[in-house]
């Protein structure tokens, strides 16, 4: 786990050694693909049989704070460490050859913090890294140097510090409660702590308040509406491989916490806010697709988009917590369904926003969805590369979306009916806005100033291809990652 | 249980002390006990030797002296036995100096010491990089700046209260030529009032310093006697205006709220160098007389106050952090977050708890070497270059394009200052608010607004200073590059706040055993006292 952070974090010393940007990008990319040749041996060494948190590493660190250096993965945490290692050198790799050496140091470095926070088992360990990934992405996210995107990183910064901010404060009480940050004793301690919490602060909603200041901290990052405002203009302003990493890794922190923290350490309290917790998840569906719906410039709607396909994770996550006993297939549905969306909707939102990336370097800027019409006929490759991206985020069968999005669908119709029936208009209206966006983009009359559109490069094609294809692969046989939080 | 452990502490000091026909001299057992003094002699001989020697060779002598002095500051870390078992106040020296007033020269370290004598000469060493370029009467320059420097190595291991107030003294008067001479922004007046604030700081310290002696009967200016119940007890109407007046003299020089107007004007009055040693070390002589003298020897007037000075303590972080906020010029915004930072010291020394207490000493140490960084990028790489410090002005000049290695060291000092994790601010401020949680969780939520509204200021300034929005000029003008002095510099300051951030333990632990020492440990509540 170690030699795993510490594979991004040596690269990025390499690369701003490099002699030039061009130096510096070959470093990083080889380096990001040695952590994922890394991440994937991981994976393939895990022991199903024995299932739980592996390759641990234990050491004091702060003995006077109880902080201690403690990693080690799960399926859950491997999985993630597979789609940070796989999408950090996609984007690396979609920013071009004309990536500045800065920039090229950031997104190592932004992998590093990414890969401790997947790892760490204890709150401060794990909020150190959580909180420090703040730094390269906010430099990323200006990193293009208009007005608008210094706004944008700003409110980002300050939304989610705050955030953090009040989840420290929430893990701080517990600390002074219990004695200890270590994740993976909270947990054991799990039913619980709620009581642990009234009886130290002789306060009976100080759990409440805990949960409280926790859930705002990772509802800022995932994000939940109504705590989503900084999210168009961040998503929208930064460069497209910088939104890739933004939505496809950073929003999953969120999700992790969310798994990693609030469900094993508030089961109680999850269950008995269900409801209000269930229709959050609800608003975010719903208002994020009849947004996405009205805008026209297409990465605001793949930006409201993503916020949509978080909000299915959400949902199936709220209703395994609202129903903790009885029903175990539905629960395990809608628990693998919510595992597999975390990596297909990082997989592909980042697809997309490459494509949204490709389409303004060849339109010098413009990404407006009207700009454009009939693209399909002067660039078939890209018409039809990102055509399979849009259907895989539209849930399209036999593409990775499908998958996750049915299994939380047929869970949470088991548990929850009729949080699952009002979702699926939000499936409706997401069809709509996706297939709007198709026909303005690729069909109907070609503008004569988009006549000599050009296509994909064959450097470009290389660069989709695989993600493209694992689409395919996971949409057909998602076995391969299910294995992996399933014991066989 | 408590008087145990003082005989042992005391025989632990006094073994190396041995009288011979009627003088006590001392002796040099395994753990070299001048090697503290060695600090401030450094220093003082440095001085001297500018003086003396040729003008050609001030700054060399200047950073030997420094260095020296460093050496020895940080070397007394691993000589420092951190067992269990071993003596909580070591390298002891003690000599008798005026009997007859019982006046002696008592010097000696705890983890509390260290810290802060380390702190002093890493910003000693890179206050004079910094000020490699001084062509006006370098000299006198770096004559004043050595004894400032001894000065503060004093005060922080004495323990004869008369000795530290000359040592702190001795800080105090050179500060005023240094910025009245070298100075730039309004310098006369900021001088005068730093100098002011300053005096009458001390002077409330002298006045119950006097009171002290006089009303304890025990004869001596020994902290140790002092502070013994045994030997000397304060009733508790005299502690009641004692601790009050002694704490404000002292925590003027912290910048408590609202007796803090001189820092800002001061540190922009103040060349760089100076500016780095007023938030550095001098804001912590401040918060360190506060912590050793006022509220060790006072506890029964310290339970009187600590609420309203806790009170002011936040009102400090939040207005420090709230009027950064408007300021254009950029020195102005680093003072006032001076302000803030300083805040969160003296609020975790109220807290009177293991957390708070020593999240505060770790803050000192900590500011110490961010505000340094800050200032020296303020006054010195900037400054000096472009002659201008509006955040607006400066934002024309692409100085990120033109100054990289100031961008790039603004960018570490500006997160470090913020209070972001892996740095060592992180986790002083976090051990302070665990403490003041237990101690008065209503002042959290104005804290944690403080902590928000640094991190707000920051940003902005770094941003508006070195990443402007917008249209950039075609040609900036180009800067004269960074020297290497000024590299070292800040490469040493950034260092520590990473190491310190990563590896915490390395001060936290000497600095929370230095509070179950029988001298601390009546602070902690619920202790024995």
């Amino acid at each position: 786990m170690t030699i795993l952070t510490l594979i991004p974090f040596v690269g990025a010393l390499v690369a701003a050694l490099a002699p030039g940007p061009r130096a510096a990008r070959t470093v990083g990319t080889g380096f990001l693909l040695a952590a994922l040749g890394f991440a994937v041996f991981l994976a393939l060494g895990y022991d199903r049989a024995a299932g739980g948190i592996q390759f641990t590493e234990h050491h004091e660190w702060i003995p006077a704070l109880g902080v201690e250096y403690f990693v080690g993965a799960d399926g859950l945490s491997l999985m993630l460490l597979l789609l940070t290692t796989l999408i950090t050198p996609f984007a690396l790799l979609a920013a071009g050859p004309s990536i500045s050496r800065l920039s090229v140091v950031l997104i190592l470095l932004l992998e590093t913090t990414l890969i401790g926070t997947f790892t760490a088992l204890n709150f401060i360990h794990w909020f150190v890294f959580y909180e420090l990934s703040l730094v390269p992405a906010f430099l990323l996210i200006r990193s293009s140097g208009t007005k608008a995107s210094t706004v944008a990183a700003l409110r980002f910064f300050i939304y989610t510090l705050l955030g953090g901010l009040t989840m420290l404060v929430g893990f701080l009480a517990i600390q002074l409660a219990t004695g200890t940050f270590d994740l993976v004793q909270l947990a054991s301690m799990g039913p619980s702590l709620d009581g642990i919490l009234a009886t130290h602060f002789h306060w009976p909603f100080a759990g409440m308040l805990v949960f409280a200041g926790v859930f705002f901290g990772l509802a800022v990052k995932v994000p939940v509406v109504p705590f989503h405002t900084w999210l168009p203009d961040a998503y929208a302003e930064a460069p497209s491989p910088v939104t890739m990493l933004l939505t496809g890794l950073m929003s999953k922190m969120g999700l992790y916490g969310f798994l990693r923290l609030l469900l094993p350490l508030f089961p109680q309290r999850m269950q008995e806010l269900a409801t209000p917790l269930l229709w959050l998840a609800l608003a975010t569906i719903l208002f994020s697709a009849f947004t996405a719906l009205a805008q026209t410039d297409l990465k605001r709607m793949l930006a409201y988009s993503s916020v949509n396909h978080l909000g299915y994770c959400l949902l199936g996550l709220f209703a395994v917590a609202a129903v903790p006993l009885g029903a175990p297939t539905a629960r395990a549905a809608a628990m693998n369904g919510v595992l597999l969306q975390i990596f297909n909707h990082g997989l592909t939102a980042s697809a997309l926003f490459c494509f949204a990336g490709f389409l303004e370097n060849r339109s010098g800027g413009l990404r407006g969805l009207r700009d454009f019409g009939g693209l399909r006929t002067a660039a078939p490759v890209f018409a039809g590369l990102m055509g399979i991206a849009l259907f895989s985020s539209l849930g399209l069968p036999g593409l990775n979306g499908f998958v996750g999005e049915f299994l939380i669908f047929s869970g949470t119709f088991h548990l929850v009916p009729w949080a699952a029936a009002l979702a699926a208009i939000g499936l409706f209206v997401t069809a709509v806005f996706l297939l709007d966006a198709i026909q303005s983009l690729f069909t109907g009359p070609l503008p004569p100033q988009w006549e000599k559109f050009p296509d994909l490069t064959r450097g470009e094609v290389a660069l989709v291809t695989p993600a493209v294809l694992l689409m395919f692969v996971l949409g057909i046989y998602p076995q391969v990652l299910i294995a992996l939080f399933n014991k066989p | 249980m408590r008087n145990a452990e003082r005989k042992e502490d005391l025989a632990g000091r006094e073994g190396r002390i041995f009288p011979v026909s009627g003088l006590r001299l001392p002796v040099f057992p395994s753990n070299f006990s001048m090697i503290l003094n060695a600090t401030f002699l450094s220093a003082f001989a440095g001085a001297l030797l500018v003086l003396v020697l040729p003008e050609r060779w001030t700054r060399w002598i200047a950073l030997a002296a420094t260095l020296a002095g460093l050496g020895f500051a940080a070397s007394a870390f691993p000589a420092f036995d951190n067992s269990p078992s071993a003596p909580h106040f070591q390298f002891v020296t003690e000599l008798p100096w005026i009997p007859t007033l019982g006046i002696s020269f008592h010097t000696g370290a705890d983890g509390i010491s260290l810290v802060l004598l380390l702190l002093t000469g890493l910003i000693a060493v890179t206050g004079v990089l910094f000020s490699w370029n001084v062509v006006l009467r370098p000299r006198a320059f770096f004559a004043f700046y050595l004894v400032i420097i001894g000065g503060v190595y004093g005060v922080f291991q004495s323990f004869d209260l008369f000795l530290l107030f000359v040592f702190y003294e001795i800080v105090i008067i050179p500060k005023y030529f240094l910025i009245a001479a070298w100075g730039s922004t309004n310098r006369e007046y900021g001088a005068m009032k730093l100098t002011m604030y300053s005096a009458a700081g001390s002077a409330l310290v002298l006045l119950v310093l006097l009171a002290t002696y006089a009303a304890s009967g025990a004869h001596s200016f020994d902290l140790f006697t002092l502070a013994d119940p045994s030997k000397a007890a304060f009733a508790p109407g005299f502690q009641a205006w004692a601790f009050p007046v002694m704490f404000v003299g002292f925590a003027v020089l912290a910048g408590l709220w609202p007796l803090h107007t001189w820092a800002p004007t001061g540190h922009v009055a103040a060349p760089t160098a100076v500016s780095m040693l007023l938030a550095g070390v001098v804001m912590k002589l401040g918060s360190y007389g506060a912590l050793r003298v006022a509220m060790t020897l006072f506890p029964l007037g310290l339970a009187q106050w600590r609420i309203p000075i806790a009170v002011l303590a936040t009102a400090g972080i939040v207005l420090g952090a709230l009027v950064a906020l408007a300021q254009k010029d950029l020195k102005f915004t680093v003072g006032y977050s001076s302000i803030a930072h300083m805040g969160f010291v003296l609020l975790g020394l109220m807290t009177l708890n293991l957390s708070g207490l020593g999240g505060a000493v770790l803050q000192m140490f900590s500011h110490g070497i961010i505000g340094g960084l800050l200032f020296a990028v303020v006054g010195r790489m900037i400054y000096d270059r472009t002659h201008t410090r509006d955040i607006t002005e400066l934002g024309r000049l692409s100085l990120a394009k033109t100054l990289p290695f100031a961008a790039v060291t603004f960018t570490i000092a500006s997160v470090a200052s913020m209070g972001l994790p892996g740095f060592s601010g992180f986790i002083a401020e976090f051990t302070i608010l665990k403490g003041a949680w237990t101690a008065f969780p209503s002042l959290l939520i104005p804290a944690g607004l403080g902590v928000v509204v640094t991190v707000a200021f920051t940003l902005i300034a770094l941003q508006r200073t070195f990443y402007p929005a917008g249209e950039v000029p075609a040609s900036p003008p180009p800067q004269p590059p960074i020297t290497l002095p000024e590299k070292l510099g800040a490469l040493l300051l950034m260092a520590s706040t990473l190491v310190i951030g990563v590896f915490p333990s390395v001060l936290l632990d000497p600095i929370l055993r230095s509070f179950e020492s029988p001298l601390m440990h009546g602070l902690i509540q619920g202790g024995p006292r």
